[in-house]
């Protein structure tokens, strides 16, 4: 039986199998490359999305379980926004595979903190590794998107 | 092609378990599962039970000796309920070190219990609050506690045709103190080295009237500590010989050596860590 869901507000119908990952549903049916795989195992990030608005690893996902689920991307982020200008302005990325991870992450925190202090900001993004910026860049940028002080 | 099902009621899901004895592979959150399989693909079941959809294994209810939640309640939703918080901070406390954020929002506290990991970091705190086990057959419910519930490395009490479908954990006594740590190697997300969770009861005079422990990654199994327990029984805190609880705790423990630590390290540790929660130098919050 096809798998329905919305994908970053589309719907979008899937007929892969029940126990496939929902990272291979994105990257592999929909196209959409921005979901990374990094260790696939749940411990990077880099496959984050959200699903119903909550950030999880695509990569533990049974599509199975997807059915009527709303699924957000990084495709499915505003293109321009206080965020992505803010990575930009701050640096925040460098090879940028944990940055679209990073981003959705960011996004999650700051729908339930407007204004995160810098340890909401690291507990928000406790489950995403980046092997570049040394965190600090990032870290920074979601303050600056929340109109905060950029010097974390 | 893999068969999934996804029933919205547990008489449901029983039913179909007891009609296939062996042939479901039970699915919650996901988060041990899903690693598991992606590791070994040959391993994939054909028959997947979805219990995520389960009502009657989902949110948490106050009763009145204590807390009901169904075994499929995800930690992050256990962390930040309020009467958690209030009256079971260390429950509060171990579902936040879970792993992190993504990983609470999926895993539940019934995988933990049942994947049955002897570094779950759930267990310890279970152990300490004494919780019991609503376990669900077609046939029945029956009880156990969860004490009861390890029988050897990965192995537990579950029977064919079983599912954990709710855990329930009384109030703590009056005038008791909790004491909760993990120790591991970084903050977030890292498989606990030990960890412990205690509940200790004193009357006005100072002495010990009931002492519960609970600890992961010492042993096979999560585990309790009845000889340390026993010998804490009746004595004030002033006659409690250090050296002696260090020897109870290793009658108690087994570590084992492995990536993660030494058996001597977490013998140490492990000793150190009841010391301290006997000595009431308490690190999660206070319980009245
Ligand atoms: C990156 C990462 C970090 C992690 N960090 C930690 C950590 O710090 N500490 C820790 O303890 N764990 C950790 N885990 C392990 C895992 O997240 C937890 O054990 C989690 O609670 C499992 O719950 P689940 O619902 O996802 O289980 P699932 O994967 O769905 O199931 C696990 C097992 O339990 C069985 N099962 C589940 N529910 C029931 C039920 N109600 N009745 C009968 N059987 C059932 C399943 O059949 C399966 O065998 C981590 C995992 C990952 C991927
Ligand atoms: S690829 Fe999913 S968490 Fe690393
Ligand atoms: S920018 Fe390279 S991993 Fe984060």
């Amino acid at each position: 039986m096809p798998t329905t869901m919305r994908i970053n507000g589309k719907a979008f119908q899937s007929s892969s199998a029940p126990n496939a990952r929902l990272l291979d549903v994105l990257r592999n049916e929909c196209d959409l490359k921005g979901t990374k795989e990094g260790c696939g195992e749940g411990e990077c990030g880099a496959c984050a999305v959200l699903v119903n608005g909550k950030l999880v690893n695509s990569c533990l996902i049974p599509l199975g379980q997807m059915e009527q689920a709303e699924i957000t991307t990084v495709e499915g982020l505003p293109e321009d926004s206080a965020l992505a200008r803010a990575f930009v302005q701050c640096g925040a990325t460098q090879c940028g595979i944990c940055t679209p991870g990073m981003m959705l992450a960011a996004t999650a925190l700051l729908a339930e903190h407007a204004n995160p202090t810098l340890e909401e900001i690291r507990w928000g993004l406790s489950g995403n590794l980046c092997r570049c910026t040394g965190y600090g860049r990032i870290y920074a940028a979601i303050a600056q998107a929340a109109g905060g002080s950029a010097d974390v | 092609m893999s068969e999934w099902t996804r029933p919205r009621h547990l008489p449901e899901a029983l039913e179909l378990l007891a009609a296939a004895p062996g042939q479901y592979r039970v699915i919650s959150g996901g988060t041990d599962l899903m690693v598991e399989s992606h590791l070994a693909p040959e391993r994939h079941p054909e028959f997947w039970l979805d219990i995520s959809g389960l009502r009657e294994l989902q949110g948490l209810q106050i009763t009145e000796e204590g807390i009901r939640i169904g075994a499929a309640t995800s930690l992050e939703v256990i962390r930040r309920h309020a009467e958690v918080v209030t009256h079971w901070p260390m429950l509060a406390a171990s579902a936040a070190v879970t792993g992190a954020p993504p990983i609470q929002n999926r895993a539940t506290l019934g995988g933990n219990v049942c994947n049955a990991s002897p570094a779950a970091d759930n267990a310890p705190v279970l152990l300490a609050y004494g919780a019991r086990l609503e376990i669900a057959h077609h046939h029945g419910s029956r009880w156990l506690p969860y004490m009861d519930f390890h029988q050897g490395y990965r192995k537990t009490a579950l029977q064919a045709g079983e599912l954990l479908s709710a855990l329930w954990i009384p109030y703590p006594p009056k005038h008791s103190r909790g004491y909760f740590r993990k120790v591991g190697t970084r903050a977030a997300q890292a498989i606990a080295k030990v960890s412990i969770a205690a509940l200790i009861e004193e009357d006005s005079g100072g002495m010990i009237q009931g002492a519960r422990f609970g600890m992961a990654s010492v042993a096979a199994t999560p585990c309790t500590l009845p000889s340390v327990s026993q010998y804490l029984l009746g004595r004030a805190l002033r006659d409690i010989a250090d050296a002696q609880v260090r020897q109870r705790v290793g009658q108690d423990i087994a570590p084992i050596q492995d990536i993660r630590s030494t058996t001597a390290y977490r013998l140490e540790i492990a000793s150190r860590l009841v010391l301290e929660a006997i000595h009431g130098r308490s690190e999660s919050k206070k319980e009245d």
